[in-house]
Order: structure tokens, then C-alpha cells, then sequence
């Protein structure tokens, strides 16, 4: 089986007005399934830019991004929408809820997309909420959670398509410690479980639960390492 | 795709209901747009109906001829200014045209009319007694003259209620009494059953009957004996309307010799021209009421548009996770229409009620007829949602067409 992310070469250009702003120069990558990679680098290093075209928000201007074997450059909107609703998990650092919309209705929103009928859409949804230990909260509205709790919906809504790729991106920011070691646990537990994580950060201890460390300079892959033990699972 | 549209509209009602006051102000300009509309066109068909009934007074399938006007040294004499239709016409006309039912004749003048210590200013008319059939007159008690009442210029009268009432006192009986005209003494044989308004606004119920021979002979002292005020025709069915027209106007053309390069010396109505006449006056009015109404519609849609707009910039962010998370256009675009189409539609049926009940409350203050036709019901919820359609879409494309990592950044 295929690397589940394999970036050749890749470039992306944005034009400011006059100026243009070179966000990634030639960077090649490759992750396999199952993973657990953290991503770091300072402001503008371009970690951002490479992360939202890892989660196939975004097509690089150059080279080619192939996401579990399927070029990505050649994709329209529409088919791109359905790579993320299938296959990735978005968790943000401002969690990004719905507003004034229940728990289980957030975490049910990609199979919404998806077409699933309401039933089942409900039933996935309470399995994942269930999953990240947040059974009883289903009617709660993001107001009456706590960051954590937020959070923790977040990654049920990421969860609830059983995707191959959850994108993390400053899960912890937002959080205190407590809430943010609760949340790091989740996310191991994820990847034990076959899941490949691609964590976005800049503070060392969060990062210390992956496995391997990508920084990030200018565009450029800085270093590439391996940090930790990779769990094997046979997927 | 059942539970998607489900969804979607559930999520619709709950973000309007966030802001119910915005919702509401949204909706009020549909409100008044469906609102007028279902009034205005509830007045508009009451008054065009009340129009046909009018018509309908005239009589059934009738053809009216006027004299013509008359040039004398270049000072024209106005419609009816000459003298040139006659009796004779008339009962040539029927012996040759198959076509007409019957014809008749009439000829009128005001004159003041004398019962005991009362009198009053009215409308008599010298008529055939094939007029009154042809103008469908009824009666409430006594009955019309006869041909032999015609042939010997009798002295009979038949009275409308207008008259009556001025002419005589509550609970006297007109048949049999004697009242006079210019001196002549009539006997009352017959009380006429209302008619109401002429379409043209007259009263048809002020006016006085007797026989043409004798309003020539003995009321109005005519120079030229057998001379019209307007000739009547009729046929069985309205189809022969216009054929009969045509006969009508050889037969008289080739009667008053006149020329092939010469006018018609009289004037040709039927029953069904002046009825167009009223509707499309009607009908114009309508229109008019049509046109404000949906200028306020119009208004009411660049509303929508406009609260959908500040919507779409308000919920970015949410725009851009929807997007994020599996939304493909179609979906983002479904959803601000579906949001749209509920304003429109709620405030369309608002307008609804509102529309009814302003019409009825229309009938019973004004005391205007008013139809409201469940046709008009079935447009307006029609329209009020094309109406959300079309102010949705330029929100709902808006928000399709946003990239989705510059909507999940917006603050």
C-alpha cells in the first residue's frame, strides 16, 4: 500500500497586491499511514500554508500532492470537499463549533454532507461523542461546554467519518493544562488506533506525544526526525 | 436527500429564530407585497364584477343605434344631433334581418311629472313596447303596454322606484293612480322592478314609460313624426352579436342612401362593446393597483437579499467549517435559499392573511365588494417564493464561492 501523503516538490505562491509571497519553496514529504507527526515552526515559516493543503483545503501552485494515491492538483472544489468529508478530520485551535447548534448535531454534520439518513446520522454521531467521553453532553450547546469539552466535540466531528487522516492544527492552544493533557491523550489513544495524526504546533511538550518532528523554515522541511517509537498496527 | 432538505430547513428555521425581531422586519416588506396584492386584486375582480352586473341591466344581447352627428356650416351637432333614424327603420330592420330577435325604439326628454300636491323632475321615455322586453324590464305589481295601447297613443304610464318614491307617499299604490305629465293625465298601469346603476353611473330606476306614439303626440310635440332618440335590437344568441352589426349597418346605410365613400349617419353599440369598455376600465385600475403592489414586493425582496448578505459575512467562519468538513457548493448555496425562501414564504403567508382580511374588512367598512379567488391564494405563494429564490441566490452563490481557508480565518 501507497504512503498516505506524498508531497513532490511542492510549491504555493500567493500574490499580495504587488508582492508575492513565496509560502512554500520545493518541499517534499512523505507520510505513511498510521503516524503521528508533529509540525513545527514559527509564524509565517509556512506550517499553516502546508497544512491546509495537506487537509486538501488548498492545491499547491507546483509539484504534486498525492493524498492515498490520488493526485490532488487535479481535483475540482466539489471532489476536493469530498476527499475531507471521507477521508480527513479537522480539529482547530478555536475548536470552530457551530454555534447555538447541539453536540451531537456538530458532530453529526459531516454525515449530514454525506447524505446519511437522519438516523443513522445520530447514531454515528452519539458513538463518537461516546467515544471521546462525552456521553450525556449530546444536548448540550457549545455555550454550556467547557474549552475541553468543546474541544472533545471537535474531535468527535472529526472522528464520526472514520477518516485515515485527522489534522490537528493548535488543538491545545486554546486549553489549560489539564484540559490539554485530556486532550492529547484522546488523540494518542486515536492513533493507537490506526488513525495518522498530523499535529500542528509550536510548543514542544504537545509535540512531544508524536513520534516523528517536522520543522518547518521558510517553505522549507528544516528537519525531519524521529522522536518516539512508532506504534505499529497492522491496518 | 429527504433528511439533507429536512436538516437543512430545521437549521433554516433555527437561525431565523435566533433573530426573530431581524426575521420579522425582513419579512414585513413581503408581508405588505403579498398583502396589497391579494387585496388589491380581491377589490379589483369584486368591482369588475359588480361592472358585469351592471351590464347585465342593459338587457340581453342588445344592439343600440344612435343617430349620428350632424355638420351644419361647420358647427358639428354632437351624437344624436340629427334626426336620422325613424320607426320606420326599425321595423325594417326586423322584417329584414332574420338575425334579430326583435327590435325596438325609444325616445326621451325630463319633464316635470304632477301626482296631487307632489311633483318631480324625471326621465320620460316614449318607448315600443318591444323595448321593454328587449331591455329585460320586470315589474313588482301591474304590467307593461301593449301593441294597441302603442297603435291608440293611449295614456298609460309605466313608473320606476325612484319615481315612486318621490312621487308618491309610503304605502300609496301607483297602479291605478292618476298622475300627469306637462298637464296630460296618465294612468299608472305598472311599477317597474329596480335596475340599480348604469354601468355609467346613471340611475335607472328614475325614469317614467309611456307609449311612443303618445310621448310624440302628446308630451313632446315632435317636429318630424317617427324621428328616434336611439333604436334597439336584439338577437337570441351573443355569438350573432357582431353579424347582426354588420347587417344592421347595410341595411340602414342602403335605407338613408348613403354613398359608399360616406360615413355612417349613426352610431352602432352592442351590449358587449360597453361592457369592454367598463372592464377595461376596470381592469386598468388593477393593473395600476398591480403595479404598486409589486413594487413593494420587489422592495421586500431586496430585503431578503440584503439581511441574507450581512448573514453570509456573519456566519463565514461557520461557512468555512460547513466547507471544511465535507459541504460542496450545492450545499452552501441550498442552505442560504432554503434560509431565504422560508422568509419569503413565511411572509407571503402573512401577507395572505393579511390580504384576506383586508379585502373583507374592504366589504365591510367601504361596503366594496370584494372576490378573493383561491387562484390568486396559489400566485401569491407562488410568487413569493420565486421571490425568495431569486433575491437568494446572489447571497447564496456569494457564499458558495468562498474559499474556505480565507472563511475558516475571518474574525
Amino acid at each position: 500500500m501507497s504512503a498516505l501523503i506524498e508531497c513532490e516538490d511542492i510549491w504555493k505562491v500567493y500574490r499580495v497586491g504587488d508582492v508575492e509571497v513565496q509560502a512554500l519553496r520545493g518541499l517534499t514529504l512523505t507520510i505513511e499511514r498510521g503516524e503521528f507527526v508533529a509540525i513545527m515552526g514559527s509564524s509565517g515559516s509556512g506550517k499553516s500554508t502546508l497544512m491546509n493543503v495537506l487537509g486538501c483545503l488548498d492545491q499547491p501552485t507546483k509539484g504534486r500532492y498525492r493524498f492515498g494515491g490520488t493526485d490532488i492538483g487535479s481535483l475540482r472544489p466539489d471532489q476536493l470537499a469530498d476527499i475531507r468529508n471521507r477521508q480527513i478530520g479537522f480539529v482547530f485551535q478555536s475548536f470552530n463549533l457551530i454555534p447555538r447548534t447541539s453536540a451531537l448535531e456538530n458532530a453529526q454534520l459531516p454525515l449530514f454532507y454525506r447524505g446519511l439518513s437522519l438516523k443513522e446520522q445520530r447514531a454515528e454521531a452519539s458513538a463518537a461523542l461516546q467515544r471521546v467521553g462525552l456521553s450525556g453532553r449530546e444536548h448540550h450547546f457549545p455555550t454550556q461546554l467547557s474549552g475541553g469539552q468543546q474541544q472533545r466535540v471537535a474531535i468527535a466531528r472529526a472522528l464520526v467519518t472514520a477518516p485515515s487522516l485527522l489534522l490537528a492544527d493548535e488543538p491545545t492552544g486554546n486549553l489549560d493544562t489539564q484540559s490539554s493533557r485530556e486532550i492529547m491523550k484522546i488523540l494518542e489513544d486515536l492513533n493507537r488506533e490506526g488513525i495518522t495524526i498530523i499535529l500542528v504546533t509550536h510548543e514542544t511538550d504537545v509535540a512531544a506525544y508524536a513520534h516523528r518532528e517536522i520543522v518547518i523554515k521558510d517553505g522549507q522541511i528544516l528537519s525531519d526526525r524521529v522522536t518516539g517509537a512508532r506504534k505499529q498496527v497492522e491496518v | 436527500m429527504l433528511a439533507f432538505v429536512w436538516l437543512t430547513v430545521t437549521t433554516a428555521l433555527r437561525i431565523l429564530g435566533r433573530n426573530r425581531l431581524r426575521a420579522g422586519l425582513t419579512m414585513l416588506g413581503i408581508v405588505i407585497g403579498v398583502g396589497a396584492v391579494i387585496a388589491m386584486v380581491g377589490i379589483g375582480e369584486g368591482a369588475k364584477l359588480a361592472v358585469q352586473k351592471q351590464i347585465a341591466t342593459m338587457g340581453t344581447n342588445v344592439i343600440i343605434l344612435w343617430p349620428g352627428a350632424t355638420t351644419v356650416s361647420g358647427v358639428r351637432g354632437g351624437q344624436g344631433g340629427a334626426v336620422t333614424l325613424t320607426v320606420a327603420d326599425a321595423l325594417d330592420l326586423k322584417k329584414k334581418i332574420p338575425l334579430l330577435a326583435d327590435t325596438g325604439w325609444a325616445k326621451r326628454d325630463v319633464m316635470q311629472i304632477v301626482n296631487g300636491n307632489r311633483n318631480w323632475n324625471g326621465t320620460i321615455n316614449g318607448v315600443s313596447p318591444s323595448y321593454l322586453t328587449i331591455r329585460d324590464w320586470s315589474f313588482t305589481s301591474g304590467g307593461p303596454f301593449t301593441q294597441a295601447d302603442l297603435e291608440s297613443a293611449a295614456r298609460v304610464a309605466l313608473v320606476g322606484q325612484t319615481v315612486v318614491e318621490n312621487l308618491f307617499e309610503p304605502g300609496e299604490e301607483p297602479v291605478g293612480a292618476t298622475i300627469r305629465i306637462k298637464n296630460v293625465p296618465f294612468r299608472v298601469i305598472g311599477v317597474l322592478a329596480p335596475k340599480g346603476q348604469s354601468a355609467q353611473g346613471s340611475d335607472q330606476d328614475d325614469v317614467i314609460f309611456i307609449p311612443f306614439t303618445t310621448a310624440e303626440r302628446k308630451v313632446f310635440g315632435t317636429p318630424f313624426l317617427g324621428s328616434v332618440g336611439a333604436l334597439f335590437a336584439s338577437t337570441d344568441r351573443v355569438e350573432d352579436l357582431p353579424e347582426a352589426v354588420e347587417q344592421i349597418r347595410e341595411v340602414v346605410r342602403a335605407r338613408h342612401r348613403l354613398q359608399s365613400d360616406q360615413a355612417d349617419d349613426f352610431t352602432v353599440r352592442t351590449q358587449v362593446d360597453i361592457g369592454k369598455v367598463q372592464e377595461g376600465t376596470s381592469e386598468t385600475l388593477t393593473m395600476m393597483l398591480f403595479a404598486i403592489a409589486s413594487v413593494s414586493l420587489l422592495v421586500g425582496g431586496i430585503g431578503i437579499m440584503n439581511i441574507l448578505l450581512v448573514s453570509v459575512t456573519e456566519r463565514t467562519r461557520e461557512i468555512g467549517v460547513r466547507m471544511a468538513v465535507g459541504a460542496k457548493r450545492r450545499h452552501i448555496v441550498m442552505q442560504f435559499l432554503i434560509e431565504a425562501m422560508t422568509l419569503s414564504l413565511f411572509g407571503g403567508a402573512l401577507g395572505i392573511v393579511f390580504g384576506v382580511v383586508g379585502a373583507k374588512l374592504t366589504t365591510i367598512i367601504a361596503g366594496w365588494p370584494t372576490i378573493i379567488s383561491g387562484q390568486i391564494i396559489v400566485v401569491a405563494f407562488f410568487f413569493s417564493l420565486a421571490v425568495g429564490l431569486f433575491f437568494g441566490l446572489y447571497p447564496a452563490n456569494k457564499a458558495a464561492r468562498l474559499n474556505p481557508i480565507d472563511a475558516l480565518r475571518y474574525e
